[in-house]
């Protein structure tokens, strides 16, 4: 049984690599060099895009990961939603995690708001009934009127957005992952999603968030990680993290 | 939070579900093309076959459709299950849903548009003179459940495989034309020569075809293809499962 206590996060040496397979070989191509294709799958380089990551995370944080392009956060995020898998090392989440898709992702545009909503909240591991009890509070966090009954196609990106967030917060996860999905709305639907944001963090869902954007993070994380080429560089409250290179560490 | 059997199976029907709905949503006969599918598919076949061909049987339009209903389930199936990993490819990369659902679902759909076909088909063989016969009560869960098999095995095999090697979707189509040509569909059984059918066996839908066939127009159930088909239903699903729990931790990185 997981104690209070207990970190709800945790990442214990975590290393994950990729095997670089190349621009795809085809069929044609592996057939005619078989053998030759066969030796060098064996000694494929791997890439490493984390290495070696320990950190935990509290019950009730607002934990922010940075770093630049292919730092490795995304990685770390799929790791954390039980996506990937570790090549070496443990990740262990004591709770419910929920990912929050970028936009529009896992919905189908031929199917309704309502639809959508169900089904996502669904994959998102809500059972049928819970899925159908929360349809309310979507429909209202989304706001989008008459439109949730209409096929997601005829959307704009900003309201379909605001589905997403909604059925994402609806399954009231333990934990909430939130990728640079607030980079796609504008600045009223950033805003928006701040505030809920800080409110579920109120109510005690720890976040992990992860961005580029270190104002963003500062503002509020309580303790951020910034990684560099899968590595930690440094992990602490913001203004540790980015102390006392806050600038270059913008790269 | 609801997890186990009952939330996967809510899962896979919510998702059969999604499938049906985006189908059909914006087509105007909707579900009917189920069915229209095989029947305008055996038309084709017996233009081209009665008047310019001979076919050889009396009841040729009954014997044609009572073998493709089964086969455009295969087909459907077979021809779909590349591409399950590959639009759902957010998904797999980003939640934790257990990935064999995909497939599953995707199966499961196929199925389903199997059975709305025939259970619209009965009708029209009662039409054409064909009375139902007790056997089917045994005979169609029967054979439901050994092309269901085969079906599920494949849907896993190409679904997780086209992930690592995207020819196969091309490759699926060539072999599944070669599949209908080796299949008894357009023609009997007996027409195999003799030293070809070791060879046609290993084809699952030698032995399916000419039992449906058999069953609906004949009420019959030939223990001997039954025998063929449960070998290749447990050899499917065994190389589906294999495959795919060997590709599974690979999906998401392959996407």
């Amino acid at each position: 049984m997981p104690r209070a206590s207990d970190p709800i996060v945790e990442f214990r040496g975590v290393s994950k690599s990729y095997v670089l397979h190349g621009p795809p070989l085809g069929l044609k191509h592996t057939l005619l060099h078989l053998q030759a294709v066969v030796r060098e799958a064996r000694s494929r380089p791997a890439f490493t895009a984390l290495d070696g990551i320990d950190f935990t995370v509290e019950r009730g944080e607002c934990f922010g990961v940075f770093g630049p392009n292919g730092s490795g956060k995304s990685t770390l995020l799929a790791l954390a939603a039980g996506a990937l898998r570790p090549t070496r090392g443990e990740v262990i989440v004591r709770g419910h995690v929920c990912p929050l898709l970028e936009t529009g992702a896992g919905f189908h545009g031929d199917l309704t708001g309502r639809e959508n909503a169900l089904l996502n909240g669904m994959i998102l591991g809500l059972s049928r009934r819970q899925a159908r009890e929360r349809l309310e509070g979507i429909r209202a966090f989304a706001d989008i009127g008459s439109f949730f009954d209409e096929p997601l196609r005829t959307w704009s990106a900003g309201m379909v957005a605001r589905l997403g967030f909604g059925v994402a917060v609806h399954t009231e996860p333990d934990v909430l992952l939130v990728d640079e999905v607030l980079a796609v709305g504008d600045e009223a639907f950033q805003e928006r999603c701040l505030h809920h944001i800080d409110a579920l963090r109120r109510r005690g869902t720890t976040l992990l968030i992860v961005s580029h954007d270190s104002r963003l993070l500062a503002r509020h994380c309580n303790r951020v990680l910034r990684l560099r080429g899968g590595k930690v560089e440094a992990l602490g409250p913001p203004d540790e993290a980015w102390h006392p290179s806050f600038a270059a560490a913008d790269g | 939070m609801s997890t186990g059997w009952r939330h996967h199976v809510e899962l896979v029907g919510a998702l059969v579900g999604k499938e049906f709905r985006v189908r059909y949503r914006s087509s105007l006969l909707g579900v009917l093309w189920s069915l229209l599918n095989p029947v305008c598919f055996a038309l084709v076949l017996y233009v081209a076959f009665r008047p310019v061909l001979h076919a050889p049987t009396d009841d040729y339009v009954a014997f044609l459709l009572a073998g493709l209903f089964p086969w455009q389930w295969f087909a459907n199936t077979v021809s779909s299950a590349p591409a399950v990993y590959l639009s759902n490819a957010t998904l797999v990369k980003r939640t934790a849903l257990p990935r064999v659902l995909l497939p599953v679902a995707s199966a499961s759909n196929h199925l389903l548009h199997f059975v709305v076909a025939l259970c619209a088909a009965v009708p029209a063989l009662l039409l054409t003179g064909h009375r139902p016969a007790a056997i089917w009560l045994l005979g169609i869960p029967l054979l439901l459940l050994l092309q269901g098999a085969v079906c599920l095995g494949l849907a896993l095999t190409l679904s997780a495989l086209n992930v690592v090697l995207r020819d196969l979707e091309h490759l699926t189509l060539v072999l599944l034309n070669l599949t209908f040509f080796m299949t008894p569909t357009l023609y009997s059984e007996e027409l195999v020569p003799a030293k070809l059918r070791l060879l046609f066996a290993v084809n699952p839908m030698y032995h399916l075809v000419p039992l449906w066939r058999h069953l609906i127009l004949e009420g019959r159930l030939e223990v001997a293809a039954l025998g063929g088909a449960s070998a290749c239903a447990a050899a499917a699903l065994a190389l589906g499962l294999l495959v795919h729990r060997r590709l599974e931790a690979r999906l998401a990185e392959g996407l």
